[in-house]
């Protein structure tokens, strides 16, 4: 017990001192969809903050890293999960040296800093947990640090943003009224064929035909979604596929593995993937 | 058998029992066959072929010498001299299923008959070779119909039957593929019929008339061959194009078999069914077109009737949908412009690789709804464009259902069939925009309680889903919570230890809430579940409601949910009926057990009045989350008085609104596969699967609450 309570502190600050905000440097790869540059530089201007709707894979976390990159703010990302309290987002006190240390959690850090904080899955982080964020998403914008006796203002480069996928089905999981209304919200959904193919082209350097057919594939198994398909295949699963298949994997193998599988493991459905892909390559 | 084992370091049980010898087995056989024994035909010979088998195989053959000489003594005579050889060629399994089949005959057809299938196993060794080859509808079905669906184009129906054609909404094909000895190619002749048919529909076989133009020659049957044939050359050549992997595959089924040189136009991309049906004029007199083994028959009149009716029915819907999406009421579909009359709607084919339609609206482009998007899809199929007049309003005549109400429009609640125990209920008339007031008479009635059997064999028959469900769903209910921060506890909370030394050393009190407890994940969950008894439910449907139900309670139980059942059905609106399956206070037994198998089809489909009625019970339950689940095959429905078409739709989408709206969490399950365009107005964005394979339904009716419920 003692032993571990020596140990502990030490590991959390230095896990503390690692979520540093992250700078991005270099333009990450974004094509833009539709307005939805427009609508974040917009509600950025204006304080509102950002929820990002779409399916999983369409280029929702590239989209932040874009829009850190070209606003010129630090970016932190914290992955949302049920076990997710609000010491972990505002900050705690913790102890080195026999001594005790306020920490920052990383909301409070991106408020500092005057950062973009992006909470990623939102709706997997608990209730109550998703109270602490509405002071500082509504037009008050403070973070109340009550251990810390401390009150945030959110200098006017801060924004917050978050992600969702109203995909989910579960009754459990959706986002509470209260919060989502606090939001300007924008939609993601995969990119017309042409866009995509482009996409896949930038991302993994395969032919063109190729890359045609991967886009034909995905919109196989979006035809598939709610017959036994909870989504089609993502931007994503085309650019693992077609990195696969640009390390030698043969065609129809690399879907096998970066499609079919990743998508269900229901054998009927596998085999009718892998019979699709099969038409194709 | 043969384990390198040396036998003395096997234990006496397991070693392998010693052969008879061919006086043991002499002895046995006299007693078997003695009725059929005389001194010119002993037993010795028999038991000497007999005796180089191993013992198990020797017994295998005693045991049915002896099965068989209790029917007849002769053929048992025969079977024991066929026996060394038929075992030498099949393994026992394979051999017990001939000789059933044997005594099969016999008892059909006598011993004559008999004897000549026992000394030729041959026949039907290989028969049983291809028949563990052959590829059966009822397992190829599920993985064909998710591949057609993925391939696209207009949904289409497939099911086994007689002919290989397509009506263009239905694929039929053979119940059972064995051309081939090799399963994996029996499978893709299956795959390769699918997809010409799908591709008949999708690239407008019968976008011409055929029958009238082939019946002016002399032999129509011949011509229309003929124009079959075309058709699968310039098919096969757009798969080519299309589906290249599938082509390769395709080829290997064509035994080299190349079209005549003057097929050449229909290779072309521009090649339509057009092309086809001119090259029968130029070839019906020297051409014998070949019978690919892929190619089915073609049904034209059939065909034709079925896309007319498309082609009528989705030009209303399509005017409907488009009018809805400028959010007014048909009637004033404000289309057109002010000066021309022309449509302010228009489309466009993408330029990518897609082809896919755009729809503009005043030249702009607006993203439809997915059944707009698949209608537009669709009309572009049968018509090759969309015509300038599905554009023009079409006013009231828009809708399908334009019958009058019924005149009725008092309330029920003054006519003589309104009773004692009959609850009235509001009814949605989207037209007026308002409830009719107390439309409905609805009575709660008792299921009539059927065999308990039908539960037993539904248990026996999906043994290893239902294990497999139970373990799901015991998963599910074991994930057991931590709580944090308690003022007492099974264990340390260490963060919370942690941060209270910290917060004691800035200066801050020490605070009492410093343990965890372990918490049974509390699932406080009450589900209604809502089934369809009416008429439609007919046959299959019944019976996979019913399993399905089955199987649900299996698993709910494992959970400990609370959960209700009631059917749902009646006929016109004086007599809604709702059905008492399971009430939330019943528990499971063999009372609700038989009622589930009493569970049979009865009238209509008047789906507003048995939500409202269900929603009612379920607010009357305290639960956190509430969740009414329906489980139908289609469109609401009800006798003559209108309920069906746009207003039970409207209806039954304003009932599902009130229940939301009370805090219970709707979700639909249909079954059906042309319910598609109406069910995302009728059910809202999320709250609704389809389930195209009836099949299929007992276990996604579980899974589908696993997945709503964690
Ligand atoms: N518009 C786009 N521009 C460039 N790349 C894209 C775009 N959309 C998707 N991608 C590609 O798809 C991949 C997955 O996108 P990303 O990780 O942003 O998805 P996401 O929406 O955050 O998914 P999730 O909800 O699962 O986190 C990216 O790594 C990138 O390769
Ligand atoms: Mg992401």
């Amino acid at each position: 017990m003692s032993k571990l309570a020596t140990s502990k502190p030490a590991t959390l600050h230095e896990q503390a001192s690692q979520t540093a905000a992250r700078i991005i440097l270099k333009e990450p790869y974004y094509e833009a969809i539709g307005g939805e540059i427009g609508l974040f530089e917009a509600a950025y201007a204006t304080q509102i903050p950002v929820l990002l709707k779409g399916p999983t894979g369409c280029g929702k976390t590239r989209f932040m890293e874009y829009m850190a990159w070209r606003l010129k703010r630090p970016l932190i990302t914290v992955s949302c999960h049920d076990d997710l309290t609000a010491a972990d987002l505002i900050g705690r006190y913790l102890i080195t040296n026999n001594e005790t240390v306020w920490v920052d959690g990383p909301l409070a850090q991106a408020v500092r800093c005057g950062g973009i904080c992006y909470l990623d899955e939102i709706v997997e982080a608990r209730k109550d947990t998703t109270v602490v964020i509405h002071p500082l998403a509504d037009d008050r914008r403070i973070l109340p640090m009550e251990k810390h006796g401390e009150l945030l203002h959110a200098p006017p480069e801060f924004l917050l943003a978050m992600s969702y996928n109203p995909g989910y089905q579960s009754v459990l999981k959706e986002l509470k009224q209260s919060t989502r209304q606090r939001f300007v919200a924008i939609e993601f959904s995969y990119p017309q064929a042409a866009l995509e193919k482009k996409i896949v082209i930038a991302e993994t350097g395969i032919e063109p035909a190729l890359a045609d057919q991967l886009i034909r594939l995905a919109e196989m198994t979006r035809n598939l979604k709610g017959n036994g398909l909870d989504e089609g295949a993502s931007t994503r699963l085309l650019v693992h596929a077609g990195k696969l298949i640009s390390k030698g994997i043969p065609a129809r193998a690399a879907c096998t593995g970066a499609v079919a599988a990743a998508l269900t493991d229901d054998p009927d459905m596998l085999r009718a993937v892998n019979e699709l892909a099969g038409s194709l390559f | 058998m043969n384990s390198p084992v040396p036998s003395f370091s096997q234990p006496a049980a397991t070693a392998p029992a010693e052969r008879l010898t061919v006086a043991e087995l002499e002895d046995q056989l006299d007693g078997s066959l003695d009725p059929v024994l005389s001194s010119l035909r002993t037993a010795q010979p028999l038991a000497a072929r007999l005796g180089p088998l191993a013992r198990d195989l020797q017994d295998f053959a005693l045991h049915w010498v002896n099965v068989i000489a209790r029917t007849s003594g002769e053929l048992a005579y025969q079977f024991a001299a066929t026996a060394p050889d038929v075992l030498r060629q099949a393994d026992p399994a394979t051999a017990e299923v001939w000789i059933i089949q044997v005594m099969d005959t016999f008892d059909r057809e006598g011993l004559y008959r008999a004897s000549s299938q026992l000394k030729n196993i041959d026949a039907f060794l290989l028969a049983s070779q291809h028949n563990t080859q052959a590829v059966a509808f009822e397992d190829a079905g599920t993985v064909l119909r998710l591949f057609i669906c993925g391939l696209a184009g207009r949904p289409l129906k497939l099911e086994a039957g007689n002919e290989t054609y397509t009506d263009t909404e239905c694929i039929h094909l053979p119940a059972r593929i064995f051309s081939f000895a090799a399963r994996d190619k029996n499978f893709l002749l299956y795959k390769a019929m699918a997809t010409h048919l799908w591709a008949q529909s999708r690239y407008g076989t019968f976008n011409v008339d055929p029958a009238a133009k082939l019946a002016s020659f002399e032999d129509p049957a011949r011509a229309l061959a003929l124009y079959n044939y075309l058709e699968t050359t310039r098919l096969d050549a757009i798969i080519a194009r299309e589906l290249p992997g599938l082509a390769r595959d395709l080829a290997t089924l064509r035994d080299n078999v190349e079209p005549p040189p003057e097929c050449a136009p229909l290779l072309e991309p521009a090649a339509t069914a057009q092309d086809s049906l001119a090259l029968v004029d130029a070839l019906y007199t020297r051409f014998e077109p070949p019978q690919l083994s892929y190619m089915g028959t073609l049904h034209p009149e059939i065909a034709r009737a079925v896309r007319a009716s498309r082609v009528a029915r989705e030009k209303k819907e399509l005017q409907t949908e488009l009018a809805k999406l400028l959010g007014g009421q048909p009637g004033d579909f404000p289309v057109e412009t002010e000066e021309g009359g022309a449509s302010r709607y228009s489309v466009e084919s993408t330029a990518d690789a897609s082809e896919s339609l755009e729809l503009n609206l005043d030249g702009e482009p607006v993203a439809p709804p997915a059944h707009v998007r698949e209608l537009l899809n669709s009309i572009a199929q049968d018509l090759g464009e969309i015509p300038a007049e599905y554009f023009i309003p079409a006013g009231d005549g828009a809708y399908i259902d334009n019958r009058v109400m019924d005149d009725n429009s008092a309330d029920v609640s003054t006519s003589p069939q309104h009773e004692e125990d009959a609850v009235l209920y509001n009814e949605w008339d989207y037209k007026r925009r308002h409830y009719r007031k107390n439309w409905c008479v609805l009575r709660e009635i008792d299921v009539q309680p059927g065999e308990l059997d039908f539960i037993d064999t539904t248990l026996e028959n999906y043994a290893v889903q239902v294990r497999q469900l139970r373990r799901t769903f015991e998963m599910l209910r074991s994930e057991d919570k931590w709580l944090k921060k308690q003022p007492t506890g099974d264990d340390v909370d260490l963060d919370a230890v942690i941060t209270a030394f910290a917060d004691l050393r800035a200066g801050r009190e020490l605070p009492e809430q410093l343990f965890q407890r372990r918490l049974k994940a509390e699932r406080d969950i009450a589900v209604m579940f809502m089934v369809d008894m009416s008429g439609s439910t007919k046959g299959w449907i019944n019976d996979a409601e019913r399993e399905s139900l089955v199987m649900l309670c299996e698993a709910l139980e494992v959970l400990g949910d609370r959960y209700a059942i009631y059917g749902f059905s009646g006929i016109t609106r004086q007599r809604c009926a709702i059905y008492r399956i399971k009430r939330f206070a019943e528990p499971y037994d063999s009372t609700v057990r038989k009622r589930i198998a009493g569970i049979k089809p009865q009238d209509y489909t008047r789906m507003g009045v048995a939500i409202r009625h269900l929603t009612a019970l379920l607010n009357a339950v305290d639960a956190r989350t509430k969740l009414l689940i329906t489980l139908s095959d289609g469109k609401p429905d009800d006798y003559s008085d209108n309920y069906r078409g746009e207003y039970g739709i409207e209806d039954t989408r304003q009932a599902l609104m009130e229940a939301h709206r009370g805090g219970i969490h709707p979700f639909c399950i249909t079954i059906d596969r042309e319910a598609r365009e109406y069910l995302p107005r009728m059910y809202g964005a999320v709250n609704y699967t389809v389930i195209d394979d009836v099949a299929q339904l007992p276990l996604k009716v579980a899974d589908v609450y696993r997945r709503l419920t964690t």
